[in-house]
């Protein structure tokens, strides 16, 4: 493999990790609160056609960013609704969701744009253009950092910054922020942040908002930035290996990162390799669209340390009386 | 109790004007979805055409998981649907499952095998691979690098059956061709999946590829926007595709699903079953699309090395080998 194969191949993780990486951090939000939600999905993909609808419909992404985020949003406090103000079983109102965007969303495509359940294609500013960092052009001629940077680094749309810096976002505000405190003991020990003073409620609808905002996010990447639409179905399990990221990250930010990176670099080279030929023996293209599940398998096993989720995860919290 | 028997008696007295009405037919979509701008959208493409025409009505369902296959199946033959139209390969294990237990209903199926038909069964099958030799000989033509690519959806036999074709047509121009070849996922979820397909897309266009065949559904949407934005060619596939990029589509390889249903529905009840009808070239089952978004693109030396090729299959002096012959491709290794 050459080098420039190899950045190609990471150039391609970057991309593929970006979606994985904001539900992620959706899911670790919501999950860190004690709320169980395996909607990321749903969201996701509810973001992904409102933000290509409003795009197309406007010609502005930013408008589809916000209606994205907007749809996601208000899936989220469905969520809160059902499983922290109702004290329902927070994984049911999860597939739920998953049911509620996957036939909703064709369903009002095929009303709005009758393209069968698609939106039209999006040109110019409906969409997310790639972002030249300064000086990617004139470092390029430098050998090894050169092409590293305008070929890996620059070059990705405005929503893969947004991601990454996401990560120390999210570790501040979880490790050295009140809130944060507030936000992780919520999810180990509802009761005892009650006796502090602090509303349960409260603090779990925050949480599920951000979960919403960045699901939100993650949708209207891949409608917008990686693609030029919407297509039924398009989130295609991502919502789901974001989970299986997040288990293997043991619900902690930077973990979350190399998880995504990790799983996105295994697509990446599924992508590129269809049989990988080790000399010994040969690594079908399957084995590699499969990892990503057998490490979290493993992981959840207890083989590579203990996977252990937050504690008060998937109980809704009754007051004492 | 009262609710119970009034529901059953509305149900019967329904079932009974069922049965009254002259039988329509009956479609069940695989799961791409109606709407894939492709094969199952040819399939309804082909039954409007025969109601607009006809006047006549037809039933229809979206399945949406395998689950539903028998249960659609079981459901238009009790609502007294003939003939029951089904499109994609997977869904032929349960009508040979459903088949006997109506013998009164006649079932169609689109693209699939059976190792032995049932009395009231008609299995339609298209010789994908004679299209995509022709397709394929385009792409060889067009491309300025040597090397084309093909992106195949769910990895399955059908769809190397189409790629065998592709690379088969691409060697006959440039036996130094280099052909890259990827499928989309083994799941149904590999139709639907066009992020996935970009990224193929953008891998074979990084390795040399300027023109790509995608034969994946849903999915070659995202492949077909790639190499727009890459500036590209791409071929679609199943429906004509050249109008979703003018000018940078190069051809669509032409599967004609919606003359087969057309057809089904046109001879309706006394449609012939147990039996297998292939449609290939020379029916113009398959063929290449040329319309005024490609025209530009399309030479007069391809045309005619197209054309020439067509009528050599038809007549045998060109053997464009199938895939399922013995379950390998003798140009292109997947």
């Amino acid at each position: 493999m050459d080098f420039l194969t190899l950045l190609q191949v990471l150039d391609s993780t970057v991309r593929l990790a970006t979606p994985l990486l904001l539900a992620c951090l959706a899911g670790l939000f919501s999950e860190r609160a004690g709320i169980f939600d395996i909607g990321l999905e749903g969201k996701m993909l509810a973001a992904a056609f409102f933000s290509a609808a409003i795009a197309s419909i406007t010609g502005d992404v930013w408008m589809g960013l916000g209606a994205g985020i907007a749809a996601s949003l208000a899936l989220s406090v469905l969520h809160g609704l059902a499983s922290i103000t109702f004290r329902g079983n927070q994984l049911i109102s999860g597939v739920a969701i998953n049911f509620l965007a996957a036939g909703l969303t064709v369903l009002i495509a095929q009303d709005w744009f009758s393209q069968g359940g698609r939106t039209p294609s999006l040109i110019g500013a409906g969409r997310f253009e790639a972002i030249i960092l300064p000086g990617a052009q004139s470092l390029a001629g430098i050998p090894l950092v050169g092409p590293i940077y305008s070929e890996l680094i620059s070059g990705h749309s405005v929503l893969v910054y947004v991601a990454f810096a996401m990560v120390p976002l999210t570790w501040w505000l979880l490790y050295r922020t009140r809130f944060g405190l507030r936000l992780r003991a919520v999810g180990e020990a509802p009761e005892a942040v009650d006796t502090a003073g602090i509303s349960v409620v409260g603090l779990r609808y925050v949480a599920v908002g951000i979960c919403g905002i960045l699901c939100g996010v993650a949708g209207a990447y891949l409608a917008t930035a990686l693609q030029a639409g919407f297509v039924k179905d398009m989130t295609a399990g991502r919502g789901f290996i974001a989970l299986a990221a997040l288990i293997f990250a043991k619900w902690r930010p930077w973990y979350a990162l190399y998880a995504c990176l990790l799983f996105g670099l295994l697509q990446a080279v599924a992508l590129r390799y269809q049989n990988i030929d080790l000399g010994a023996f040969v690594v079908p293209v399957q084995f590699m669209d499969a990892l990503p599940y057998i490490l979290t398998v493993v992981i959840l096993a207890g083989f590579v340390g203990k996977a252990i989720p937050p504690r008060a995860g998937g109980e809704p919290y009754v007051k004492e009386r | 109790m009262t609710l119970m028997t009034k529901l059953y008696g509305a149900v019967a007295a329904l079932a009974l004007s069922a049965g009254a009405a002259i039988a329509e037919p009956a479609l069940i979509y695989d799961l791409g979805g109606k709407f894939d701008k492709s094969f199952n959208e040819a399939a309804f493409n082909g039954a409007q055409r025969w109601a607009e025409e006809t006047g006549g009505k037809y039933l229809e369902i979206e399945i949406q998981s395998e689950a539903q296959r028998e249960q659609a199946l079981r459901r238009f033959a009790e609502a007294g649907a003939n003939p029951v139209i089904t499109t994609g390969f997977a869904i032929a294990s349960a009508i040979e499952e459903v088949a006997p237990d109506y013998p009164e209903t006649k079932f169609v199926n689109i693209d699939g095998f059976l190792p032995e038909i049932p009395d009231n069964v008609q299995m339609i099958a298209f010789q994908e691979h004679q299209g995509s030799y022709l397709v394929g000989m385009m792409a060889a033509m067009a491309s300025e690098s040597g090397t084309v690519g093909f992106i195949g959806g769910m990895d399955v036999p059908l769809i190397r059956h189409f790629g065998c074709g592709y690379a088969q047509g691409a060697k006959a121009v440039n036996p130094d061709i280099e052909i890259i070849a990827n499928m989309t996922g083994t799941t149904p979820a590999a139709w639907n999946d066009p992020v996935k397909g970009s990224e193929l897309a953008q891998a074979q266009i990084s390795q040399g590829a300027d023109v790509i065949y995608a034969a994946a559904g849903g999915t070659g949407v995202g492949v077909l926007q790639t190499a727009a934005d890459a500036d590209i060619l791409s071929i679609g596939v199943d429906s004509n595709q050249n109008h979703l990029h003018p000018g940078k589509v190069l051809t669509s390889m032409l599967k004609r699903v919606d003359v087969a249903v057309y057809n089904a529905m046109s001879q309706g009840e006394n449609i012939e079953t147990g039996t297998s009808i292939t449609l290939g070239l020379e029916e113009d089952g398959v063929g290449v699309a040329i319309d005024e978004n490609n025209e530009s693109l399309v030479t007069d030396e391809m045309m005619t090395a197209v054309q020439d090729a067509r009528q050599k299959i038809i007549d045998g002096e060109i053997e464009v080998v199938s895939y399922y012959a013995n379950d390998s491709c003798p140009a292109l290794s997947f």
